[in-house]
């Protein structure tokens, strides 16, 4: 083979694998056009303050209203809840995993962890409707077990996976010689973990937790099936909610084409994609600021 | 647009492979309440005719309607009668949307069956998915919260509920919306202090079906038009019906469709 055609291949390649690097730019860039062109209108016919902040959700009445601040705080509400959930599980296991943990535990307990993600939402859904609803709602004398809290419970559950591994990822980068010098000036062990390994992880850590909570903020099917989708503002941690996910998958099937309703719901993935935009702003800000405060960004 | 015609063709040039033998298709979208009819009397129907193929999708009484329109079905199932909205669409694409009647359903109004009321009137159902009222001792029952359950505000069923059983005024936003009839029999099941309702066919020895103005929610009482909460099922399509989709409403509409109608749990009208 002479050199123009090895340089012909190499090129090639170079381009192949270009354009499927490209790809997902494409893709990102056409759903964000997609979510603008069909969730701008809205806003012909309902004013952004009404809708962000109007109370109320009747898309489908005569005198329709288009409030989506219940669902926003909805989203918000079973999301902290789920991270109030994710992040001791997470973050402990990850703890235990890397610090305390023998290598045969660990080379049995990450698989098992990682297992959990694999599940699909459904299959959680489902186990939560039939499952944990009503174990709640006998448990704690509820009028009903679907709540916020049984959505924030398998949430929680559904995000551990991702703040465990991010977590214990994390922790693996704090350099040995951190724990060595600790140790050195005569620390035990508890010590050097609080005070030594997990400060100095903390920013990965941060980055683990809300990752995790753009997982739990953009789950749709368990929230649609366990949340209980009454569309009100929540106080309490007892009571059903509506998020915006639920919101979009249960009404889209049934809305009319093109109609304000049919925006509206565009408009509320609109919502959601900047409340993930930000969360995984954050992240990326966080992780960036860690990587150099370990040495590792050269 | 010129994408969609190339995949169109793909597609049918696709399907004419697969169904060399099977040469006629039937494609039914619409209504999650007309479905069970739907499925059974197509099963029977593909049964009885082996070169038909008819495939049947959910998607809700909008998407039946619109799926007329736009053309992407045969037979487009509704639990509700065509709004002016889709009618006037309907015509703008120069598409007359033809009403077949093919069975009836009544809404029943459901609690739990350790529930101690029996009875209800329309005014109560109003004014407990009204928010008037929110504990049992107001309609005569046990002292505790009435938790309301209705259905997601874009299906047929809710939209049927909401005029006949509350003038079409708007439901307590603390209700709790749920996608589908069996989503909302399994929740009144399990909880007490529930109440919610289901189409007749959704009834079951799990809930009990209350008395609406003093008459049960029976198949013949929907028939002989006493329970005022009931509604026809229609099987739309683009124009009088011909060909293959004819010979489908014809066989629903026979006495051995109506048979399944009946066995859906739906009320047949013949």
């Amino acid at each position: 083979m002479n050199a123009k055609a090895r340089r012909f291949r190499e090129k090639f390649y170079k381009w192949i694998f270009g354009a499927l690097a490209f790809a997902s730019l494409v893709f990102l860039l056409g759903i964000t056009l997609t979510l603008f062109v069909e969730g701008i209108p809205v806003f012909k016919d309902v004013k952004v303050f009404d809708f962000i902040f109007g109370k109320y959700w009747y898309p489908t009445h005569e005198e329709a209203e288009f409030g989506i601040l219940p669902l926003i705080l909805g989203s918000l509400w079973v999301t902290f809840g789920a991270v109030l959930i994710c992040v001791p599980l997470g973050v402990g296991s990850a703890l235990f995993i890397n610090e305390l943990a023998g290598s045969r535990l660990k080379a049995f307990l990450k698989p098992i962890i990682e297992l959990l993600a694999g599940i699909p939402s459904i299959v959680y859904g489902f186990f939560g409707m039939v499952v944990v609803a009503p174990f709640l709602q006998n448990l704690l004398n509820l009028p009903i077990g679907l709540t916020a809290f049984t959505g924030s419970l398998i949430l929680g559950i559904m995000a551990t996976p991702t703040v465990c591994s991010i977590s214990e990822d994390a922790l693996s980068f704090v350099p040995q010689s951190f724990r060595e010098a600790s140790f050195a000036v005569g620390a035990n062990r508890w010590q050097t973990l609080t005070r030594v390994v997990v400060p100095a992880s903390a920013s990965g850590i941060s980055t683990a937790v809300i990752l995790g909570m753009s997982r739990a903020v953009g789950e749709t099917m368990t929230v649609l099936m366990v949340c209980g989708g009454a569309a009100v503002i929540p106080h309490s941690f007892f009571q059903p909610v509506r998020p915006m996910t639920a919101t979009i998958a249960a009404e889209m099937g049934e809305t009319v084409f093109g109609s304000t309703h049919y925006h509206s719901l565009f408009a509320i993935g609109l919502v959601l994609f900047v409340f993930t935009l930000v969360f995984n702003v954050i992240a990326e800000l966080i992780s960036r600021r860690f990587r150099i405060k370990l040495g590792l960004g050269r | 647009m010129k994408n969609n015609v190339l995949i169109g063709l793909l597609i049918l040039g696709l399907a004419a492979g697969t169904y060399a033998v099977a040469a006629k298709n039937l494609t039914i979208k619409g209504s999650t309440t007309v479905l069970p009819i739907t499925q059974s009397c197509a099963e029977a129907f593909m049964n009885k005719h082996a070169d038909v193929n008819i495939s049947v999708q959910g998607g809700g009484s909008g998407v039946g309607i619109a799926s007329i329109i736009d053309g992407t079905a045969d037979i487009g199932d509704a639990s509700r009668p065509a709004k002016d909205k889709e009618i006037t669409k309907a015509k703008e694409n120069g598409i007359e949307l033809y009403e077949n009647v093919v069975a009836m359903d009544g809404i029943a109004v459901i609690v739990h069956p350790s529930n101690p009321i029996s009875a209800i009137t329309k005014e109560q159902i109003k004014n407990i998915y009204t928010g008037k009222i929110s504990n049992w001792n107001e309609v005569g029952g046990r002292k505790g919260r009435i938790v309301v359950i209705s259905r997601d505000s874009a299906s047929g069923t809710f939209e049927t509920f909401n005029e006949l059983a509350l003038d079409k005024e708007k439901v307590r936003p603390d209700a709790l919306l749920n996608a589908s009839n069996q989503a909302v029999a399994q929740i009144i099941a399990r909880t007490p202090g529930a109440i919610g309702y289901v189409g007749l066919g959704y009834l079951s020895s799990a809930v009990k079906g209350l008395e609406v103005e003093g008459v049960l929610p029976t198949k013949e009482n929907v028939v002989n038009g006493s329970y005022i909460l009931a509604r026809k099922l229609f099987m739309y399509t683009k124009g009088k019906p011909k060909g293959i989709t004819a010979d489908f409403i014809d066989y629903v509409m026979s006495k051995e469709g109506q048979k399944l109608v009946d066995k859906a749990g739906f009320v047949a009208i013949k």
